[in-house]
């Protein structure tokens, strides 16, 4: 591969974050004309390397270079000069000012040192025209929906920039038409010879759109390859890292079937978050959710609890229909969740241990039954040594705790609750060996204890150790069931991968 | 109509209908002499307000209008009677003092990551203080200068005047006009209003814009308080307390979001007005407490701000979008 082959290249990037090397001499090329995406699980080390790409991180060792000379990108907008925009999942412009003022903002044409609306907005007609999107350019951009905003980023990026694309999961929060409607976008500019870069956890829509594909796993680069070459099943094993000969049926006895129902969904769901789901849950039952990130896992956990309410369908507790609208709904029957991000959604870092035990079951009791500090000790001490909590005092501020020890804090938490129904997203991520096995026997414990329980996680070994049933996201849809001897993690991959619908293009 | 402007509609409908039925009550209050009254009563006020509506607009807060009212007040009639300044010399140092204060503020509130909140409160402290270091007693202002400036006015049939301070406050909000719907640097303004990373992101220049911003707010107020000496011919340090609050009410009633990013630089004069109105109604009925006036204006920002959540709440962008891709 000759070196003027790629507009815009990385070679042996290299990035430590304090002891954490986030990329491990990582190469990358970009050529023009084609759409790269680039894949991995959560912290495989994508959005670091992208900051790199744009600027926002600098790296510790390797060069970027952009049409083969070596280049330093200060930040964003000095990338921006080289030609590499990006436009971010989240779109970053301003909902509150006019389509027109955020296709140009810092280069709004002038007449006499004011800003020429008239032309600004005839620019902006024919721009978007280019983009096939015809909307008044003085309204606010705001009114328009999350898709038309989207590719208003994208015409501004391109018109700024205009060499590299970088799309940083652009669909996440589109639905399928509109995500038809971006790609036809993303082809236009691809015809037009712009090279670019497409983030994504969809596998459907890699398939659908890239030419290539990278995928990085723990901060390594694990392949670049020819995406016609590739099957979904080849995608999935080289993101998780599987391998599907791994066999062998789990040691889950395909449990004395439990029979009491505890909860039942029926059409469950929520428009663009989780697709109607049908689920029965018993007592002394873990099910174990299989899915890459951004398949609907955690969107499914958030809609049973009551965070983000379900607009269809409806839920029974112990038979009787129930609506679960608000988490203290949740709360007052008996749930409890232990969400995927603990700094932001779990802990209180500044309380200490023994306040953040409690919290939970104070808010059962409410506003006018407070614990005193001796049953607040008491309890948080009983919970302490359950689950062997590391810390020097029950009075130690808990963001100062490990991150094993603080998920075991917020385990702690809704036991304390006596929950008859438990979520737990990803309970084991970050956290050391030990407390890793300490979390798994605890899951085994309370099973065994007859509670119920939903466990989210993406190490597939630890899943099929100790789930009753499987079931496996895929865009957002739950798309399989999995139970007894047919666990195996060889099987969840080509759940995951499976693909019916649609042929590959 | 476009959301934004929908609060402004109302307020101009509020002030209208007021107005016709204080009229209907008190005749004389459609006459010429009110209304010239209304602009040279208002000025200051409405000279902060101009500078206040960036504040908020960008979305910041500056609480230390008032007091730089009072400090320039002292300090302008310090240098004229004391140290025999003429009265331009004196006006021009007092806008230089008041632009390098409003460049500090910024400059805190920016590259410290201060809440503009803490930072002007700050600075109310710091400029009341000042002015009372410097006198605690009224200092008259007895100058040709004023005397002329006072006597500049245009005769309005029906026996009303248009004074120098009043046409000076309507150019402040015309020019303000201008700078916050016609320039970039009016553009940059309610971006970081909107979304200060998105703004960061798309170019604009942050720091530059916010020092800027609280520039012109405290340039302005010195430039309030300029007309303010004007109008009371003295400068006491315990002048124009709490006047930043009645401008942060003028730009609320205005129909400006006091989270910012949206707001009219003329919202705020109907806004100025009204609190006028609601002052002269008092006046006129002679029987009413003037505490009234702080009644009426409490009920009013109330409305406002429940008015604004539902006409942005009601229309928020999203998922019911009705527009097909």
């Amino acid at each position: 591969m000759a070196d003027g082959e790629y507009v815009l290249e990385a070679r042996g990037v290299l990035k430590i974050f304090g002891n954490h090397v986030a990329l491990d001499n990582v190469d990358f090329g970009l050529r023009s004309g084609e759409v790269h995406a680039l894949l991995g699980e959560n912290g495989a080390g994508k959005s670091t390397l992208i900051k790199i790409l744009t600027g926002a991180y600098q790296p510790d060792g390797g060069g970027i270079y952009v049409d083969g000379a070596e280049v330093s990108l200060d930040n964003p907008l000095h990338a921006q000069t080289f030609g590499i925009g990006t436009v971010y999942q989240e779109v970053n412009l301003l909902p509150n000012r006019s389509v027109a003022e955020n296709l140009f903002l810092g280069h709004q044409p002038r007449r006499f040192g004011f800003v020429d609306f008239r032309r600004m907005e005839a620019d902006a007609r024919a721009l978007l025209a280019n983009y096939d999107l015809h909307i008044d350019p003085s309204s606010e951009l705001g009114t328009h929906s999350v898709a038309v905003q989207q590719i208003v980023a994208i015409a501004r990026a391109v018109q700024l920039s205009g060499k590299v694309l970088i799309l940083d999961e652009p669909t996440a929060s589109l639905d399928r038409n509109e995500v038809e409607r971006l790609f036809e976008v993303v082809r236009g500019l691809k015809a037009r010879g712009l090279a670019i870069i497409f983030i994504t956890h969809f596998l459907d829509q890699v398939f659908a759109i890239a030419d290539r594909v990278t995928v990085l796993r723990n901060g390594t680069l694990i392949d670049t390859r020819q995406l016609d070459a590739l099957s979904r099943t080849d995608v999935v094993r080289l993101m998780l890292g599987k391998d599907i000969a791994f066999s062998g049926a789990t040691d889950v006895e395909p449990s004395e079937t439990p029979d009491e129902v505890l909860l039942e969904f029926k059409a469950y769901g929520r428009r663009r978050s989780v697709l109607p789901f049908d689920l029965t849950i018993h007592k002394g039952e873990v099910i174990g959710v299989a899915g890459l990130l951004g398949s609907g896992r955690t969107e499914v956990a958030r809609i049973m609890f009551g965070a983000d309410p379900a607009d269809q369908g409806e839920a029974m507790v112990n038979g009787k229909p129930t609506s679960l609208r608000r988490t203290t709904d949740a709360i007052r029957h008996g749930f409890g969740f232990c969400p995927e991000d603990r700094k932001a959604e779990g802990i209180l870092g500044d309380l200490s241990v023994r306040e953040n035990i409690v919290i939970a079951l104070q808010g059962k009791l409410g506003w006018f039954k407070a614990l005193n500090r001796d049953e607040q000790l008491e309890i948080a001490g009983r919970f302490g040594e359950a689950m062997d909590i590391r810390a020097a005092s029950l009075d130690m501020p808990v963001k100062l705790l490990s991150g094993g020890n603080q998920q075991k804090v917020i385990l702690s938490r809704w036991l304390a609750t006596d929950p008859a129904f438990l979520i737990l997203d990803e309970p084991t991520r970050g956290i050391d060996v030990g407390a890793h096995a300490e979390i798994v026997r605890t899951i085994n414990r309370l099973r065994e204890d007859g509670m119920a329980m939903l466990v989210i996680s993406s190490e597939l070994d630890e899943v099929v150790a100790y789930s009753s049933r499987i079931v496996v996201m895929r865009d957002r849809e739950m798309v399989a069931e999995l139970r007894g001897k047919n666990i195996n993690p060889g099987v969840i991959v080509q759940a995951i991968a499976n693909h019916t619908d649609e042929a590959v293009a | 109509m476009k959301r934004s402007l929908r609060p402004l509609a109302a307020t101009a409908a509020i002030f209208l209908i007021a107005y016709a039925v204080s009229v209907l009550q008190f005749p004389g209050m459609l006459s010429t002499r009110v209304l010239g009254n209304f602009l040279t009563d208002n000025a200051f006020l409405g000279i902060t307000a101009v500078g206040m509506t960036f504040v908020i607009i960008s979305g910041g807060i500056d609480l230390s209008v008032g007091a730089v009212i009072g400090f320039t007040g002292v300090l302008i009639a310090v240098l004229i009677s004391w140290l025999g300044f003429h009265p331009l010399v004196a006006f021009a140092i007092a806008l230089g003092v008041a632009a390098l204060f409003g460049a500090a503020m910024g400059v805190t509130i920016h590259y410290l990551q201060v809440p503009s909140f803490i930072v002007t409160l700050a600075g109310m402290f710091l400029a009341r203080g000042g002015a009372s270091v410097i006198t605690q007693d009224s200092v008259p202002v007895n100058h040709d200068f004023y005397s002329a400036i006072s006597d500049l006015i245009i005769r309005l049939p029906g026996g009303g005047r248009l004074s120098f301070i009043g046409l000076l406050m309507v150019a402040v909000f015309l020019l303000g006009a201008l700078l916050a719907h016609r320039t970039r640097f009016g553009s940059y303004v309610y971006a970081l209003g909107g979304n200060p990373v998105s703004a960061s992101l798309m170019g604009v220049p942050v720091a530059r814009t916010t020092i800027q911003i609280y520039m012109l707010s405290s340039v302005l107020a010195a430039l309030a308080g300029i007309v303010f000496s004007l109008y009371t011919s003295a400068g006491y340090p315990l002048a124009a307390v709490g006047v930043e609050l009645d401008a942060i009410s003028a730009v609320v009633i205005g129909g400006t979001l006091l989270t910012g990013g949206y707001g009219f630089v003329l919202g705020t004069f109907v806004g100025v007005m009204l609190l006028g109105l609601v002052q002269t109604y008092i006046i006129f009925d002679g029987t009413l407490s003037s505490w009234w006036t702080k009644i009426v204006i409490g009920v009013l920002l109330f409305l406002f701000i429940v008015l604004q959540r539902i006409i942005f709440a009601a229309s928020a962008p999203g998922e019911e979008s009705p527009e097909k891709v």
